[in-house]
């Protein structure tokens, strides 16, 4: 058994406590937001977090999110209107896509601990999670945008 | 299951869709062409489908063939056919279209094909899909004059509108479809009734692109993210020995060639929790499961004997010193790329003559979305249905037939997004594997490789040696060029090779071929990479021995072609590259074609010379792209092939050993991070009206000889290796 509150909801689930969390956000549940990259923490694609804090899901087993707060790319807005979300669709972030949740994911990290970061903070933030289509300098004019309004 | 992009109407609906007027594609002797419902359903034996749907309230629905990896041609293609139908964008609904090159494909070499490589979506499909729209317009003009007893040369459209200015009536081609019909016969469409550009209201202007929304949210649909009832998951372990033919980038693969399996720890695996099968493939061993992570697990615990491959044994270090040994060999093949003037007499005559070896490991595609397909096959094992992204739905569709046995009619592909493609995902060969899984286990598969698999089961950028000669005369003008380039992969080894923006009158290009059993792929500009590096290092080094100005030499001794002048000089300008930088740092200029588009480019860079870490700051680069059907994507584009370019010249290498590839993840194949980002990057587009050119690449190759060449103005050392990581600038540095 595993017992989480997932994007607001309790949710509990019949699992092996050693199953990872991004699978079992993907394909137990259906958040398929949050995505497949490396396997390995090295990429970010699996970015979500846990109690306030981004994780890296495709490494996190259900045990160690047991009674925790988890977040995905789809509850950290109803509708899109994250500042993060409405700057990234604004200087036209997202190429093919596929990293962009855990980009954001992360992003919202360093916003909730610092409304205003300076171009060096954001870099050395977000320098984990990799962007292979090179959208790098957007993500920091988003969060930039982002930042005033947060 | 194919979903409206927008609005999840599925197929079904939109086919059965009340009202309105439904276009048709057809192929005719002139290819690609419109024609009304009616006559489309009486060529016999010929599949229709609906290409332009207005419904009465307005809505248009426009399939896409733009297969969309991050490029934003999804957009771009429905946009032109819009622009000529004058269509409100605002009401243009998007749909994939099927995977039916007969309808969907565009010519090449009289071949009709959907296959999105070489970032030559728009200038591919451009043309027709102009005449299409205008197609649409006429019609509806027609039918509007008909109504309100008019002439249809009074009429004119604005978007969504068709107006007479005489009697003030406006119709919306909501209200058209509503009674309008489509003639037999679609109106043609002579080149003399397009918009003129001044006209435009959607190409060159500002126009979001459709899949953002999704993309910020976790919506958008990739393969990864399909999932049918009673859906297994599947994950393959094949043979760390490539078997591969060098040309086997070239067509439709149901398995790319690896090495067999003989036997492996069946009954082991078969034991384990989850676990459903195990398939025996031509080139590995699938293992499905209940879940993907008991998948994954079955994988990892698969113990193979295979049996021997090509690349059995094969060292790509040691293969880099046998190409130098082929290019020395008097007697080895040559394929003769271009051969213009008498290069031997004009080397024998030179004043002065240049000659230079370079080197260029192998290169992974690295597409954040590993690959992966979803395959279900129906009970009586006559349809298949395929999710996947897919630069070549045709050649998916085609691969999945092959691999089933079946009629390509027997199988419907459904497009999806790509976590990014460059060249990797126009062969089907992972979708087709999917599909023998799904037979084997008769259920609905998701088969997804690991990171660890699509790396050592990587089709590579290869690898390559070159060496380049130069003959001067006595004032300085370049006279004579030669360029061998020796590898493996064919034709992925010359695109890029020829230098058609210069006019050095006597040439002779060619390339020497080897095998090794590698798999090898375009991969995003392949070749370009590699010989662009290698020819402007050579221009840069002869322009440096003359003591003359990069790009005055490039315009003076080189014979740059009037095109070239052109981005070299709005290079200059933008660059203001012979101003003075700050101290530690140095410009380098390079010029790269393709896809038929120009791109003149310049770096500013910094070294560390005690770590060997090269800095690039900032990039400049101008582009002549034709017409640029949207311009904020473009630059888009630009900006991140540079990166891509970056990447590569930067960190990027495949090493390969007793046959095996060395690196496994992103630990050892290390890509562009944020901390590499260039503190600025500035793209500039040349002014033109001539036909949209490839876009998505044009920034990539100029890169590495720009680097290079600014690397030596700061040391006076020529880094000639690819890629300039740090041990290799310090063994540069140091000899």
């Amino acid at each position: 058994m595993a017992s989480f509150t997932l994007n607001g909801k309790p949710v509990k689930l019949a699992a092996d406590p050693k199953s990872l969390l991004l699978w079992t956000l993907r394909d137990e549940i259906g958040l398929t937001g949050t995505k497949y990259g490396c396997g390995a923490g090295l990429c970010g694609a699996c970015t979500v977090h846990v109690d306030g804090k981004a994780v890296r899901s495709c490494m996190t087993p259900l045990a160690a999110v047991e009674g925790r707060k988890v977040t995905t790319i789809e509850g950290l807005s109803p509708d899109s209107s994250h500042p993060l979300q409405k700057a990234w669709v604004e200087q036209a972030v997202p190429q093919c896509g596929y990293c962009q949740s855990g980009q954001i994911m992360k992003a919202a990290e360093l916003l909730s601990v610092n409304k205003k970061p300076t171009r060096s903070q954001i870099v050395r933030h977000m320098d984990g999670n990799i962007c292979r289509c090179g959208t790098y300098h957007r993500i920091i004019a988003a969060i930039e945008q982002a930042s005033k309004e947060v | 299951m194919t979903t409206d992009l927008q609005s999840g109407i599925s197929r079904r609906a939109f086919l059965q869709g009340a009202g309105g007027l439904a276009f048709c594609a057809a192929v005719g002797a002139d290819g690609f062409r419109l024609v009304s419902q009616a006559q489309a359903a009486t060529l016999a034996n010929t599949l229709v489908t609906p290409w332009v749907r207005i419904a009465p309230d307005g809505t248009v629905t426009i399939f896409t063939a733009g297969a969309e990896m991050g490029q934003g041609s999804m957009t771009s293609l429905p946009l032109i056919l819009a622009e000529e139908m004058d269509a409100d964008w605002n009401k243009v609904k998007l749909e994939w279209a099927p995977a039916d090159p007969r309808f969907y494909g565009y010519t090449f070499n009289n071949v009709q094909m959907m296959q999105i490589v070489g970032s030559r979506a728009v200038q591919l499909y451009y043309a027709q899909l102009r005449v299409a729209g205008a197609q649409v317009r006429k019609v509806l003009i027609a039918n509007a004059a008909q109504k309100l007893g008019v002439d249809p040369a009074t009429l004119r459209t604005e978007p969504g509108f068709v107006v007479n200015p005489a009697g003030g009536q406006r119709l919306s081609y909501g209200e058209i479809a509503a009674f309008g019909e489509i003639p037999a016969q679609l109106p043609a469409v002579d080149p003399k009734e397009l918009k003129e550009r001044k006209d435009f209201r959607l190409i060159g202007k500002q126009v979001a692109r459709r899949d953002l929304p999704a993309k910020v949210n976790g919506t958008a649909q990739y393969a990864m993210d399909v999932k049918l009832p009673g859906m297994v998951y599947a994950s393959t372990l094949h043979s760390p020995v490539h078997d591969a033919t060098p040309a086997i980038w070239n067509g439709v693969q149901p398995n790319t060639p690896s090495s067999e399996p003989e036997s492996w720890n069946d009954a082991e695996v078969k034991r384990m929790k989850g676990v459903i099968d195990v398939v025996k493939l031509p080139n590995g061993v699938a293992v499905a499961a209940d879940s993907f992570e008991r998948a994954r697990a079955g994988r990892n615990a698969l113990k193979v004997v295979w049996k021997k491959g090509k690349a059995e044994g094969f060292d790509s270090a040691r293969a880099m010193e046998d190409y130098a040994r082929v290019y020395a060999d008097p007697g080895a093949k040559v394929s003769p790329i271009e051969t213009k003037g008498d290069v031997k007499a004009v080397f024998a005559g030179a004043a002065k003559t240049f000659e230079a070896e370079f080197r260029s490991d192998y290169g992974y595609h690295a597409q954040m979305e590993p690959l992966n397909a979803v395959v279900r096959i129906n009970d009586a094992g006559d349809r298949a249905e395929v999710w996947e992204g897919s630069q070549a739905p045709d050649a998916s569709r085609k691969a999945v037939a092959q691999a089933l046995g079946l009629k390509e009619e027997q199988v419907t592909f459904n497009q999806c997004y790509m976590g990014g493609g460059f060249g990797r995902r126009s062969l089907g060969d992972y979708a087709a594997e999917c599909a023998q899984v799904a037979k084997a286990v008769r259920r609905p598969v998701k088969l997804i490789w690991t990171r660890e698999e699509d790396i050592a089961q990587g089709m590579f950028r290869p690898q390559s040696f070159q060496c380049v000669e130069a003959a001067m005369d006595a004032s300085g003008k370049v006279t004579g060029w030669k360029h061998c380039v020796v590898g493996d992969g064919e034709f992925l080894l010359q695109t890029g090779i020829r230098i058609p923006y210069y006019g050095v009158p006597n040439q002779s290009i060619e390339r020497r071929g080897v095998s090794h059993g590698v798999k090898l792929k375009h991969w995003r500009a392949v070749g370009h990479v590699f010989n662009v590096f290698a020819i402007e290092s050579m221009v840069d080094r002869m322009a440096a021995d003359q003591g003359m100005d990069p790009i005055e030499f490039r315009m003076e001794k080189m014979g740059a072609s009037p095109k070239a002048r052109k981005v070299f000089e709005a290079l200059a300008q933008m660059s203001d590259y012979k101003a003075p930088r700050p101290s530690g740092r140095a410009v380098g200029i390079s010029i790269t074609e393709r896809s038929n588009s120009l791109g003149a480019g310049a770096v500013e860079v910094s070294l560390d010379r005690k770590t060997g870490k090269i800095r690039v700051h900032k990039v400049w680069v101008a582009v002549d792209g034709g017409l640029i059907v949207q311009p904020e994507q473009a630059r888009h584009n630009v900006e991140s092939a540079i990166l891509y370019g970056l990447s590569s010249v930067l960190h990027e290498r495949v090493t390969i050993k007793n046959g095996r590839v060395e690196q496994s993840n992103f630990h050892d194949y290390k890509l562009l991070r944020m901390s590499d980002l260039p503190e600025e990057m500035h793209v500039q587009f040349v002014d033109v009206d001539t036909r949209p050119t490839g876009l998505g690449e044009i920034g990539n190759p100029f890169i590495a000889p720009a680097i290079a060449n600014a690397v030596f103005r700061l040391t006076g050392k020529r880094l000639a290796h690819l890629p300039f990581t740090p041990d290799k600038v310090l063994a540069t540095l140091k000899a």
